[in-house]
């Protein structure tokens, strides 16, 4: 296998049991069921289990080979016995006997499993091949693997361990199948089939883990220790997460677990002050699927679409009217009165399969969204055209990422203008209410937005890019993560300074980064004044909680007292005490 | 060539005969010639060229063998 990292993908399927895990893929075949896939209690068993797996191998043959001789005795035609032979052969190949005692030494596994890594690994070979007769051979190695599988198991009946930290993967669960399984510390289930009341739900719903079913093919689609992250609530199942992804999930994760029932009291009012200061309450989505859990938590809009999805994953680039089947869903829901729809977000190498050819010494830095989207227009008017065109279902604002200075919106504005021209000549109606706006994620954004403001119709903080950049810190090198931290004082200044650039301009100004969802800077953010917060579905309920428990009043008080402190430390002591005072249920958890 | 599951077992087959290391080469990929899911797994579907290399003290027998075994289209039709 080359060593380039696994291939991020997602799946959806139907969400039966809400919550998010990050977790590994355990398959679970019910073939497997008297195929006992554990873990060596002890490494000096190592040596037996290699035995075992030798064993069993020469028993397959010499059962191949008498049915070899039955074969030839009784006449038979000449086809199935070049196939006995081809899988004699197999069961006589270096490699494959090589590989599966490596499997058992090096991860020391039963003999049972360490087969069926074999068989994976012969699996991911075949699948790259493109000819149908070619690919179909691996059938030939799975019936040696299952026949040697078999044998093993005959003899062997320890109880079915499954390791902990993983995501069942099965076509279909029947209750004999959990009932063999021990599954006390499984994270969630995916499988092929199955709805609302299957087995597979109902289980997982008692043990109040996550699980998506009637994926079609998971089984097939994903190999035995991949990366996989389930949200039950959507109905999504990403493989493979870049760590990108991973992180946003993983904060989604925490959102889940602390966003009880009785929070969800708020998610139906409005966030308004006591002082009846409103503030805007936008959902961040980036699956379709995610739109029923952003009504549910209360959003008032979508505040942040993210858009990569529709690119990632496939392997031609999405046309027109695929783009326009996504935008036309997100816009114009009812109980949502509008939808903001970021164009394309990432680096360049996410179109590339050989990613060698667009390699980048610092892709944060690099040659993406609307770099990439400027220097591959003809893909960028795809999109803009498609977003034009949902306009008519309702109220749609285009929100412009990565922007650092005033040519690349002037730019980015022309193009869609000139998209606009293109789609009102073909005789195409557009919406009447387009807005256009930009992320500000730049510092040197931050620095110039009394001019980008004149240039567009409203701002969004992406503060996770924002810190990123200011800071200097890369989010995902663990080494420095330290350092990432939405309370510095320098962040925090220039959140402000957007904020006033925006409405010294008369425009709107929005933060759709996770800063927006994170309650303890609730107080604030209020007090910059922000008009708009998006952000994770599962923090609305919890941030507007917080907006209905304070005044403006005593938010700006909060933030002129943090401007004025010089040290991090000494504000995220300050605000943590004064959440606590504000809301001492609340906040029992941050730090001091 | 499509090397097809009884292709590749006769060349297994033949090659097990010898002494010799017989490797098949293809765009750079080499692969063993005793090893059935070795050949099966180099992806050479029909049409595609391939180079077969002999060594050792019987590589001239082995190399003829696979000729015969070769122009005689496996055995094919």
């Amino acid at each position: 296998m080359d060593d380039d990292k696994a291939k991020t993908f997602v799946m959806k399927g139907i969400g039966v049991s809400p919550g998010v895990v990050i977790g590994k893929v355990h398959l679970f075949n019910r073939m497997d069921i008297q195929a006992p896939f554990y873990k060596l209690s002890d490494p000096g068993l190592i040596p037996e289990e290699i035995e075992r797996f030798l064993e069993a191998l020469h028993e397959s043959e010499t059962q191949l080979l008498e049915l070899k001789n039955k074969l030839v005795d009784s006449g038979g035609g000449m086809e199935p016995l070049y196939i006995i032979d081809v899988h004699i052969m197999i069961m006589h190949d270096r490699k494959f006997i090589d590989l599966t005692v490596q499997n058992i030494r090096e991860l020391s596994v039963s003999a049972e499993w360490a087969v069926r890594m074999t068989l994976q690994k012969y699996q991911e070979m075949f699948d790259r091949m493109e000819d149908d007769y070619l690919r179909g051979r691996i059938s030939d190695i799975q019936h040696v693997g299952q026949k040697i599988i078999n044998n093993l198991a005959c003899k062997h009946h320890p109880p079915l361990e499954v390791p902990e930290g993983v995501v069942i993967i099965a076509s279909d669960l029947s209750p004999s199948d959990t009932a063999q399984l021990k599954i006390d510390k499984v994270l969630g289930f995916a499988t092929d089939v199955g709805g609302k009341t299957s087995h597979t739900a109902i289980v997982a719903r008692s043990m109040e883990i996550p699980a998506v079913v009637a994926l079609g093919n998971i089984t097939r689609a994903v190999s035995a220790n991949d990366d996989i992250i389930i949200d039950g609530s959507s109905g999504v199942v990403i493989v493979n997460p870049d760590p990108e992804i991973r992180k946003r999930y993983e904060w989604k994760k925490k959102l889940y677990e602390k966003a009880q029932d009785d929070l969800l009291d708020y998610a139906g009012l409005p966030a308004v002050t006591k002082d009846n200061h409103r503030v805007v309450i936008g959902g961040n989505i980036e699956f379709i699927e995610e739109i029923p859990s952003a009504l549910h938590h209360g959003a008032e809009g979508i505040g942040l679409y993210r858009t990569e999805f529709i690119y990632i994953n496939r392997q031609e680039l999405p046309d027109e009217e695929e783009h326009l089947a996504n935008y036309r869903s997100v816009v114009g829901v009812e109980g949502l009165s509008w939808a903001t729809i970021r164009t394309f977000d990432l680096g360049g190498d996410k179109f590339f399969p050989d990613k060698k050819s667009f390699h980048e010494m610092n892709p944060q830095l690099g040659m993406r969204a609307i770099r990439f989207c400027l220097k591959e227009k003809e893909l960028f008017k795809v999109q803009l055209r498609a977003i034009l065109r949902a306009s008519v279902y309702g109220k749609l604002r285009i929100m412009f990422p990565m922007i650092s200075g005033i040519e690349e919106i002037r730019e980015a504005k022309s193009i869609l203008a000139e998209m606009k021209n293109d789609l009102l000549s073909e005789g195409i109606q557009l919406g009447q209410e387009i807005e256009t706006g930009i992320m500000i994620e730049i510092p040197s954004a931050v620095i110039i937005a009394d001019q980008l403001a004149r240039e567009v119709d409203f701002f969004s903080i992406g503060t996770n890019d924002l810190i990123q950049y200011t800071l200097a810190i890369d989010r995902i090198n663990e080494q420095v993560s330290y350092l990432y931290e939405p309370l510095h004082p320098a962040v925090l200044r220039l959140i402000k300074s957007v904020v006033d650039a925006g409405h010294n301009a008369g425009i709107r100004v929005a933060m759709c980064g996770e800063m927006a969802g994170e309650p303890a800077y609730t107080m604030i953010l209020v007090g910059m004044g922000l008009d708009e917060l998006s952000m994770n579905p599962l923090a609305i309920p919890r941030v507007k909680k917080i907006i209905r428990g304070i005044t403006l009043k005593a938010s700006k008080s909060l933030l002129d007292k943090v401007l004025k402190l010089s040290s991090l430390e000494e504000i995220k002591t300050f605000v943590g005490e004064e959440m606590r005072k504000h809301f001492p249920d609340d906040f029992s958890d941050i730090s001091q | 060539m499509g090397i097809h599951a009884r292709a590749a077992a006769k060349i297994v087959e033949s090659a097990n005969r010898f002494h010799a290391d017989v490797v098949l080469e293809k765009d750079g990929y080499e692969v063993n010639g005793r090893s059935i899911l070795d050949i099966l797994t180099l992806y050479c579907p029909k049409g595609s060229r391939l180079t077969v290399r002999f060594s050792g003290v019987d590589a001239a027998e082995a190399m003829k063998t696979l000729e015969i075994l070769i122009d005689g289209k496996f055995g094919e039709v």
